[in-house]
């Protein structure tokens, strides 16, 4: 009789075993129990306390006040809104406007620092003193200040509304913002818009077919005729037969300021200006760094192989940089998103300013408004981080690292 | 920042103290030895410092009688400049004693924010501010104007119903603090700017060219300004509301800064009473009897103070119109000190 094997413990209790409590196992677990009930109980403990409490002082508390009218108006949203309109509704025009800074200025942010970083990194004399001197007096100024400069020295060099300058007379510049003209949609507008997307599609399509010709068979397949004629020609006759899509609304000087058209308010062009330079000198510094990381071994490899300086970098040495870049570029992402609260100071309705600072003063219920914009923010944050994550996580593995 | 800070504390004194209503401010200020109190971070007239650092205005003369009748010293007062935003978060969760930052007196206000109003120091009205240049005369020629204002105001609040009642169109910029409004104002990024109307003459005077701009006729709103306490503290709430009500008492019997000591050697029933020499009328508020002595020797009545700081005796030169006693035509009125 043969001596039977011994079994293996079930394998589930032991993964289960080593994930709750590491290397302590069982224990690890009993302690962790223990230490999360802990938690919850003080939890609780600070809410209920903090409700009695603040019912004993007569402070309102909860969240009624969200279906309460807010009676106040903002004078950017980007989802109609009224006086008469709910607290909730503010909370989404405030929302709202910090994502629209944010995104804008993240685009806006990434775009300068790639220029200036390559210009730091020019051989050219010129040119790199020019990307040196940007970074040093762009970052070592603070952005409170740098966006007080662009709102008020800005601000004050334009003209009245009475006095604006025109551009064809249909895009106006004053002190109220730039006015341009607002689209209309008229009836061709659909069938225009259907004939661009499925030109569109189809020469991404195109475009997939001919790479995989060029890297299966090696055979170059000319496709932009036809993309263009997909792409241009084919709206191009859909507006001739129908019409024009879109008839613009040219603003009109009535009273103290224009009516239609449509207009970019001074505190959004401000705020976006001074997010993205300040942040572009950082990311200047990140991309630069980056790209120094990349063996210059790869650079002369390039060239050895008849690449220009350009292509090389665009195809060789960028992509292996990005993954130097991409952790410190999502701080920097994260502290735009973050410093755009600044907001407050030059009137942006931003979430810190309509919420956190209009609705907290007229309900008074500081606890709510205060948890619930530190919620949205670490959302914002969080959501960015794991868009960056995701993306540095496809570099690495699209090479094979 | 402040403002999470002051939230922050508010949660952490209603999440943590056991009991976080205790009614003891009169003592806690005693063992202090200094009045925290809350003031605006500069409306000339009303509480503004000079370049010394010194306070003044008809709210800090306030905080200054209340300091006069506990420790019989107007300077021990610490001034907590606050903008509108963060005013009642730092009442709440017991950062100053009192909030006398030209605050209007709502029901909202009153039954929200676990606070109290303990009287008016100031009738105010809402109105408007325009430059002379663009010819307006009215508050109704305002159509489609763009308006500055300060945030987490009352008057964010009228302005929004003005306009909309009188089928207007307008563009709001709301700026966390008066001077930031009042520059943007300046820089003209708005027609109009608009404040509680001693406040758009106090505002004025900060312009370059304070004649260029007009203060238009229309007063679209009620705006009682006075100082606030905490909600559950009747204590306090009694010595801040007497403080008041002795200035103006001290008015009516004409009791002055000048002429209190001999006043107080009078042999008349009513300034016996109200100067302390007789009763313990002091004694029953929590400080002595000679607390109306202490504050008119402080601050003066409060005629005086308002001459002082708004009135004829100050650069803003504010009639006193309905803020004159009861007796010449005002709104000013105290209850009997007996």
């Amino acid at each position: 009789m043969g001596v039977e094997a011994r079994k293996p413990p079930t394998q589930v209790a032991l993964k289960l075993r080593r994930a709750l409590g590491g290397k302590a196992g069982w224990n690890g677990v009993a302690v962790q129990l223990v230490f999360g009930v802990i938690l919850a109980w003080i939890a609780y403990e600070i809410i209920s306390n903090a409700s009695t409490n603040l019912e004993t002082q007569h402070i309102a508390a909860g969240f009624g006040f969200l279906h309460n009218s807010a009676s106040f108006d903002v004078n950017q949203t980007l989802i109609s809104y009224s006086g008469s309109d709910t607290y909730f509704r503010v909370f989404l025009v405030g929302i709202l406007n910090t994502l629209l800074v944010s995104v804008v200025g993240i685009f806006f942010a990434t775009l300068i620092g790639f220029v200036v970083a390559l210009c730091r990194l020019s051989p050219n004399w010129l040119v790199s003193r020019v990307g040196g001197l940007y970074v040093e007096a762009i970052r070592n100024l603070p952005l409170l200040f740098q966006i007080l400069f662009w709102y008020l020295a800005v601000l004050a060099a334009l003209p009245a509304p009475r006095q604006s300058v025109s551009v064809f007379g249909a895009f106006f510049l004053n002190n109220r913002g730039v006015i341009i003209p607002s689209p209309l949609g008229q009836p061709g507008l659909g069938p225009f818009l259907a004939v661009l997307i499925a030109g569109i599609c189809i020469s991404l399509g195109l475009r997939s077919y001919a790479r995989r010709a060029l890297f299966d068979q090696g055979r170059v397949i000319r496709i932009w005729p036809y993309v263009l004629a997909l792409v241009v020609g084919l709206p191009l006759v859909t507006m001739l037969v129908l019409g024009p899509p879109v008839t613009f609304e040219v603003p009109q000087l009535k009273g103290f300021n224009f009516a239609g058209g449509a207009r970019v308010i001074p505190e959004l062009v401000a705020l976006t200006v001074g997010l993205s330079t300040y942040t572009a000198a950082f990311i200047a510094e990140i991309v630069r760094a980056g790209i120094l990381s990349v063996h210059k071994g790869q650079m002369e490899a390039g060239s050895s192989l008849g690449l220009s300086r350009g292509t090389t970098l665009r195809l060789i040495v960028v992509p292996q940089a990005m993954r130097v870049i991409v952790p410190p570029l999502t701080n920097q992402y994260l502290n735009l998103t973050k410093n755009s609260s600044l907001a407050v100071a030059i009137g942006y309705p931003d979430l810190v300013s309509v919420w956190a600072g209009t609705s907290l003063s007229q309900t008074g219920q500081a606890i709510e408004i205060i948890a619930t914009t530190m919620g949205v923010y670490l959302l914002i944050s969080l959501a960015t981080s794991a868009v960056m994550s995701v993306y540095g996580w496809r570099i690495s593995r699209s090479m094979g690292a | 920042m402040k403002r999470v800070t002051l939230a922050l504390s508010l949660a952490l004194a209603a999440g943590i103290s056991a009991q976080a209503a205790d009614a003891q401010t009169l003592k806690t200020v005693k063992d202090r030895g200094m009045l925290s109190c809350g003031v605006s971070q500069g409306l000339p007239g009303f509480s503004s410092p000079d370049d010394k650092g010194n306070w003044t205005g008809l709210d800090v003369d306030v905080c200054r009688a209340i300091a006069a009748a506990v420790f019989n010293d107007p300077t021990k007062v610490k001034f907590v400049p606050l903008s509108a935003k963060d005013r009642f978060t730092a009442l709440q969760s017991g950062e100053i004693d009192v909030l006398s930052r030209n605050t209007t007196w709502t029901i909202s206000r009153d039954t929200s924010l676990g606070a109290n109003f303990a009287g008016v120091t100031y009738y105010d009205g809402q109105g408007f501010m325009v430059k002379k240049s663009l010819k307006v005369n009215s508050a109704l020629e305002l159509n489609s104007a763009s308006v500055c204002v300060q945030t987490g105001t009352t008057t964010e609040l009228n302005l929004a119903d003005y306009f909309k009642a009188n089928n207007m169109k307008y563009e709001v910029i709301a700026f966390g603090t008066i001077d930031e409004a009042v520059k943007a104002y300046e820089s003209g990024r708005c027609d109009v700017f608009t404040d509680d109307s001693s406040g758009l003459y106090a505002s004025r005077l900060k312009l370059t060219n304070p004649a260029d701009h007009v203060v238009l006729p229309e007063i679209i709103s009620k705006e009682p300004l006075g100082p606030m306490v905490r909600h559950g503290d009747d204590q306090w709430f009694d010595l801040v509301k007497w403080t008041l009500f002795a200035m103006v008492t001290a008015e009516e019997l004409g009791i002055t800064s000048k002429n209190v000591d001999e006043k107080a050697k009078m042999d008349n029933p009513e300034l016996k009473r109200v100067l302390g020499s007789d009763g313990n009328l002091g004694e029953q508020l929590g400080v002595t009897k000679d607390w109306v002595i202490r504050i008119v020797k402080a601050v003066g009545n409060y005629g005086e103070s308002f001459d002082r700081n708004v009135g004829a005796g100050s650069p803003l030169k504010i009639a006193r119109g309905i803020n004159a006693l009861w007796t010449k035509g005002g709104l000013q009125y105290a209850p009997p000190i007996r």
